[in-house]
């Protein structure tokens, strides 16, 4: 079990990556109604948010350092914040800033922090391999650093998992891969898409450790984590977890969502993983309420400031699309 | 005089009556890709097909491109004619292998004795900042590996029958479809994403240009949402006097070279506007096209209009640098007749 400072931290984590992503919601919108035009506003493009999600970042980033390489999808914000990554930045490359992480040049799908190891792709599943290669490094270099990769359930069945899985494996490097089971790859189901029921199980295939954690539980993510944090740090190899998490929204802001059923929706309110962790935090004294509120208070006034730095920084040049393409 | 009422459809509702047309007449259609069945595709391709034909014949798959698409090829090979729908061209990335080394080439390594009849549909195109992995049009990158026909097409109505033509040819045939033109309500609105589409099934051609506007000062060689740009910047000419004829060039491969040497030979002038990369692309290969077959009716050297070489921006100021539009493609036109 996590000591409580632990547990007050994933708190926080849940608390600041929700807000953070609901500013940005409101932010989308504007400029959006009432005609919804995916080239408006002050945040166009496509926006994947991870409401419901935050458990599987927070409980895992919590054994992170920041040297360590994390490797994420076009649904990246909560692992990004969660390991760390500036929020101004962060918020700024959302806007399309010259402040922002990649000077407006990547957007929300394509993060790059090089103060966090962070990178991110919005080709499913191509972020794995990526993460291979950071603990090869380590290896080499005799580091005992990890390396993470986060993927949706619907990656799971792109070559590009299984080819990672298996050099992961081979050459027994110090890589985790983080399976985010939020059951739907856009419209299609999980039931629909994979043979079996858990990717957990894949892990056999390829003789490494594979831990199903069936609960959206920062806590029970936070265990499973460790030890496989824990294992790879000492040159113990990989490990494939599985977390059944929720995706509280659409695939990506605007989605209809014609192929989820009203009751699904309704069900997935109720049972939303932070504010439950909260309720169980305050059940266990672990916080009282008035340390829960200070914390969203806290989170709201880094969000804020976050948001009003990207929404008053200057754009790129135009011009100066043309730069950054080599070294 | 009898008023002629004639049927507007948007260009994703073009295509996907051609797709339930060609599944009514031939059993061995079907369709497979990603979010094509209850969601109709992310870009309303195939929107209510499902409800129409079943799970059977309208299949969502998983995120396993080289599975899906390979497994089309194998379907053509064994008498199906499949059409997959490959969700954005960007991610080629991952099935590759099997787009140029198999689709494109069992023919040709087969002696000419195996067929590979089937249809791989694509999104192409940006504009609206889905940044570097999800705005790219890449079709010069495709057109230069031989052995697929490729087809790009601007109008519904060419939509529909250019689609007609691709699931009825015997190769395999890539058909990229601009997002911007397919009508989306989500999508900026575009008056030239809807248009007059016949109810019946017909074909357009494949490898035939059309031109979309005659004009006599300069030839606008482009395709697919840039003749929208160019229609409207021949509107501004107009005004100014200059005349720029538009050649919608429909099908990259075969590219029909001969409507690009014709327009050139009348109107002396070429301008090439293309959202693909600029270099070792489409521009090049028009431009080649009318410099050795109208190079005596040339009066000033062929211009382009194409996205510089450089990965696609997410943020708005810097994509809408790099992209052709209306008034760069006045200026430019301009400029090749000063
Ligand atoms: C190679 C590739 N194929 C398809 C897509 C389109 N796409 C983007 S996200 C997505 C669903 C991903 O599902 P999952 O991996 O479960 O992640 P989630 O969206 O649920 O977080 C798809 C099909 C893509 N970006 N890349």
């Amino acid at each position: 079990m996590p000591d409580n400072d632990v547990l007050r931290e994933m708190h926080h984590q849940m608390v600041r990556i929700r807000l953070f992503e609901e500013s940005i919601q409101q932010a989308y919108l504007e400029g959006k109604t009432p005609a919804f035009d995916i080239a408006a506003g002050p945040v166009p493009g496509e926006m994947h948010l991870a409401a419901g999600q935050e458990p599987v970042a927070a409980g895992v980033c919590a054994h992170l350092r920041a040297s360590d390489a994390v490797t994420a999808t076009h649904r990246p914000h909560h692992i990004a914040l969660a390991h760390g990554m500036d929020m101004k930045r962060l918020a700024a490359e959302i806007f399309g800033k010259e402040t922002g992480l990649g000077h407006g040049r990547g957007g929300h799908m394509h993060l790059f922090d090089a103060a966090t190891n962070f990178g991110c792709s919005g080709i499913v599943g191509e972020g794995i391999p990526t993460a291979v290669g950071h603990a090869l490094a380590y290896k080499k270099q005799g580091r005992d650093n990890v390396a993470v990769s986060f993927f949706g359930e619907g990656a799971a069945n792109q070559g590009a998992f299984h080819e990672a899985l298996n050099l992961a494996a081979l050459w027994k490097l110090p890589v985790l891969f983080v399976c985010e089971d939020n059951a739907w790859a856009i419209s299609v189901p999980k039931e629909k898409a994979t043979a079996i029921a858990n990717n957990a199980d894949r892990a056999a295939a390829y003789g490494i450790p594979g831990v199903l954690v069936p609960d959206n539980d920062p806590v029970a993510v936070y265990e499973v984590a460790g030890e496989a944090v824990a294992r790879a740090r000492r040159g113990g190899g990989p490990s494939l977890i599985e977390v059944k998490t929720d995706r509280l929204l659409g695939h990506f802001e605007g989605d209809p969502q014609m192929y989820r059923s009203p009751e699904e929706l309704a069900r997935l309110k109720d049972r939303d993983a932070l504010r439950a962790f909260e309720r169980r935090l305050i059940e266990t004294a672990v916080l009282t309420a008035a340390d829960a509120q200070a914390t969203w208070d806290r989170a709201r006034a880094e969000v804020d400031e976050a948001i009003q730095f990207a929404r008053t920084s200057p754009y790129p040049e135009p011009a100066a699309a043309l730069l950054h393409v080599f070294a | 005089m009898a008023v002629e009422t004639k049927r507007l459809l948007t260009t994703s509702k073009a295509i996907s009556e051609a797709f339930a047309q060609e599944m009514e007449r031939d059993p061995s259609v079907f369709l497979m890709g990603e979010d094509i069945g209850v969601y109709g595709g992310i870009f309303g391709a195939t929107t209510g097909l499902l409800e129409r034909f079943g799970p059977e014949r309208v299949m969502d798959t998983p995120i396993s491109e080289t599975g899906f698409i390979g497994a089309a090829i194998g379907a053509a090979l064994s008498g199906m004619r499949p059409v997959a729908e490959l969700m954005f061209v960007d991610f080629f990335g991952v099935c590759m292998d099997q787009i140029y080394n198999h689709m494109a080439k069992i023919h040709y390594e087969s002696g000419g004795n195996l067929k590979v009849p089937m249809v791989l549909t694509t999104a192409i195109g940006g504009g609206y900042s889905d940044g570097a992995q999800h705005s790219q049009t890449l079709y010069g990158m495709f057109a230069h590996l031989p052995g697929m026909k490729i087809v790009v097409p601007s109008t519904p109505y060419d939509a529909k029958g250019l689609m007609i033509s691709a699931i009825r040819d015997d190769n395999p045939v890539l058909y990229m479809f601009h997002k911007g033109i397919m009508g989306l309500g989500w999508m900026t609105p575009n008056p030239r994403a809807t248009g007059h589409v016949p109810e019946e099934p017909y074909t357009v051609p494949i490898g035939t240009a059309d031109v979309k506007r005659a004009g006599r000062d300069l030839t606008i060689v482009t395709l697919s949402l840039m003749v929208h740009r160019a229609l409207d910047a021949a509107e501004d000419l107009a005004k100014e006097g200059i005349e720029a004829e538009v050649l919608d060039l429909r099908s990259v491969i075969p590219l029909d070279r001969e409507a690009i040497v014709a327009s050139v030979r009348k109107t002396h002038r070429l301008l090439v506007v293309d959202e693909d990369y600029q270099s070792f692309g489409l521009s090049g290969e028009v431009i080649t096209t009318a410099v050795q077959g109208a190079f005596d009716s040339l009066d000033a050297p062929p211009a382009r209009l194409a996205y510089p070489d450089v990965p696609i921006p997410y943020s708005r100021p810097l994509e809408q640098f790099c992209l052709p539009n209306r008034e760069k493609i006045v200026a430019a036109a301009k400029q090749l007749l000063a």
